[in-house]
């Protein structure tokens, strides 16, 4: 079993619902990766997301893709995320980010270097599984679990795929739209999860738009858990503060981490 | 990647990668657009427009003044005679009529020269359609006039401040606002670029260009041309022009923009000096580093000024039937001034860099017959012209 599905397992067991958070490798500066990882864990967080910098981000809002170029001009280059990232275990991985930085060299090479580095999981922001079979038996073979897309757009026919090419967990899209903070009602997402669930017995998480503890608590009451991006994106670039922030940071992860009981 | 002929494929490349929310709105973009396009009405409603209100066919016209300096057989498709002044119109109506079928109200397009963008408005303000334009803030300033004219036109325009602020990043964020308001909006590509179905349905509603070129030189000189010659930034008019001619013993030749020259790096040449990778949507040749990002451009013209270029060329480069060429600014701003003297046609900065081939040493067999697409004219571009040239 992967680490992905193991973390889950306990979840469930425990009657719990995950926290995923995802932040930018090279924002703030990549040295601190492992330190930010590090206090997310100690915060509660289930599992972590890590953002591969692309120059164009085509699904994400404002907050990621200023983070993503920040951390583009400081020159962050993908080996340097994964030597990082290898520095870190004590929680399960999700490489989150887009197709071509992954092909430069090949999908295969991609995958094997990701998993050498510890790296758990993936998740291509622009690859659905129809474009993804060579994707997948790539990432099948590397032991790196493939993490797909749901849409509130996507057809039934569509979902069965997402579902049936993911491992470790699905992730259902809150809402049409870019990654970001924004007021919204939450039926979209909760249509989406009972449809899901109709057709896997992976545990279904939701992501885009979760950014304070009410909507963690309001989607927690029917997902498995909850992905926090943007917010935490914005949180660390206005307060990490070369790690003056640390304290604060695991405070926050706390807030979130005790909205998912309820 | 997939070798396997498919649907959206050229070869190994074209494809569709994009977020999964827009997957259906792309499946039933190709649907629909497979149905009208096999539809009498639909075609016969097209091609009423194409004439009456954009003014088809646009004339051949004998460049005799241009062959007799360069030693060829020059002839120009005038594709600048259309309404708003190119090729751009033929698609933007196409795609329009069809989010009329599909029931859409709202219609979304980037531009780089705002060629794209004001024939698009001019479409939507012909059908009544809210029309918002994204066009990078850089381009904005180069090609204000096109702004007014959006404008007027009943348009939003939408300056992009993202990334390197030109085509490449209003593509970007017209994909942003597609994703998000998908149900409302059909979102008009202008370029033979993009996830399929846009490569293969631009290229349709832009192919009367190379089928009128085909006749009208037949009708007029009892024979195929040697040589065509178009301009390629993500290749609109270029797929446009060459694919009635890619089963004839034809020369096809795609002029990049070579910018301040290859070796500087300072460029729009992805076929030329790029590798494939994955760009908006699509796996075709691009302009990147090492690690897969993207890298900016140069070019003169903002029309040119983009790291991608649409997938069916870069099939067309791979399988050798389309040979891909640049063009530096200096080049092309030398034909721009050539064009304009000889034959009273002031081309587009786009447009000036297919005419550039002309002159360029050892390309041409001299006597050749050629004919060039003059895909846009000038207007926009004169007084960036004036500054450059010291006019």
């Amino acid at each position: 079993m992967s680490r992905i599905a193991d973390t889950f397992q306990h979840l469930r067991e425990g009657n719990e619902k995950a926290l995923i958070l995802f932040v930018t490798a090279g924002d703030p500066a990549l040295k601190d990766l492992t330190a930010i990882l590090e206090a997310l864990a100690e915060g509660g967080a289930d599992l972590v997301e890590v953002g591969l910098p692309f120059s164009d981000p085509i699904a994400d809002g404002p907050s990621i893709q200023a983070s993503s170029q920040r951390a583009l001009d400081r020159g962050v280059k993908i080996a340097d995320v994964l030597e990082e990232v290898s520095e870190f275990a004590r929680l399960p991985v999700v490489m989150m980010g887009y197709m071509n930085p992954m092909i430069r060299s090949s999908l295969a090479e991609f995958a094997q270097r990701a998993r050498r580095a510890g790296v758990d999981g993936a998740i291509v922001c622009d690859l659905t599984p129809d474009e993804g079979t060579e994707w997948i038996q790539v990432a099948r073979s590397a032991e790196l679990d493939t993490v797909f897309l749901a849409a509130p757009t996507s057809t039934d026919d569509r979902l069965a795929q997402v579902c049936h090419s993911s491992r470790g967990f699905v992730y259902a899209v809150s809402r049409t739209g870019v990654t970001g903070s924004k007021d919204q009602p939450w039926d979209e997402a909760e249509k989406l999860v009972g449809r899901i669930r109709k057709l896997t017995a992976l545990p279904v998480c939701v992501g885009f738009g979760i950014s304070i503890p009410a909507d963690v608590k309001a989607v927690c009451s029917f997902a498995d858990g909850v992905i926090v991006g943007s917010r935490l994106v914005e949180w660390l670039w206005e307060n990490w503060n070369g790690g003056k922030g640390r304290d604060k940071l695991v405070d926050w992860v706390r807030a979130m981490k005790d909205a998912t009981r309820g | 990647m997939n070798q396997e002929p498919q649907p959206g494929r050229f070869g190994q490349f074209g494809g569709r990668y994009v977020p999964e929310t827009l997957v259906p709105a792309l499946e039933e973009l190709a649907a629909e657009f497979e149905l009208a396009w096999s539809d009498p009405e639909f075609r016969s409603t097209f091609e009423s427009l194409s004439r009456d209100y954009v003014g088809r066919p646009t004339p051949l016209t004998e460049a005799n003044r241009l062959s007799e300096s360069t030693g060829l057989q020059v002839s120009v498709k005038r594709e600048d005679l259309c309404h708003t002044g190119a090729h751009k119109i033929n698609n933007a109506l196409g795609q329009c009529l069809l989010a009329q079928r599909m029931g859409k109200k709202r219609i979304i397009a980037e531009t780089g020269a705002g060629q794209h963008g004001v024939a698009t408005a001019t479409v939507c303000a012909l059908f009544g359609l809210e029309c918002e334009v994204y066009m990078g803030e850089e381009d904005c300033a180069r090609q204000e006039l096109n702004v007014f004219r959006m404008k007027l036109l009943g348009a939003k325009v939408v300056p992009v401040r993202s990334g390197t602020k030109t085509l490449k990043d209003a593509l970007n964020e017209a994909m942003r606002d597609w994703v998000t308001n998908v149900r409302s909006t059909h979102y008009v590509i202008g370029t033979a670029a993009g996830p399929h179905p846009y490569p293969h349905m631009v290229r349709e509603f832009q192919s009367v260009i190379g089928s009128e070129t085909r006749t009208q030189y037949q009708e007029r000189h009892g024979r195929l041309p040697d040589v065509g010659i178009a301009c390629v930034g993500g290749g609109s008019n270029a797929i446009g022009f060459f694919h009635a001619f890619l089963g004839d013993d034809v020369r096809l030749i795609g002029v990049e923009a070579g910018g301040l020259g290859l070796p500087t790096g300072h460029h729009a040449a992805p076929l030329s000096a790029g590798s494939p990778g994955v760009l908006h949507g699509s796996y075709s040749y691009m302009m990147q580093d090492d690690d897969g990002q993207v890298l900016p451009t140069h070019s003169v013209s903002a029309g040119l000024d983009y790291p991608g270029v649409g997938a069916e060329h870069s099939y067309l480069k791979d399988t050798a039937r389309v040979e891909y060429v640049v063009a530096t600014d200096e080049e092309a701003l030398a034909a721009f001034r050539r064009v304009a003297e000889l034959e009273g046609l002031i081309p587009a900065f786009e447009t000036a860099h297919a005419f550039a081939a002309l002159w360029q040493a050892g390309l041409l067999q001299p006597g050749s017959r050629v004919v060039v697409n003059m895909s846009g004219r000038g207007d926009k571009d004169m007084e960036r012209a004036s500054r450059l040239l010291g006019l």
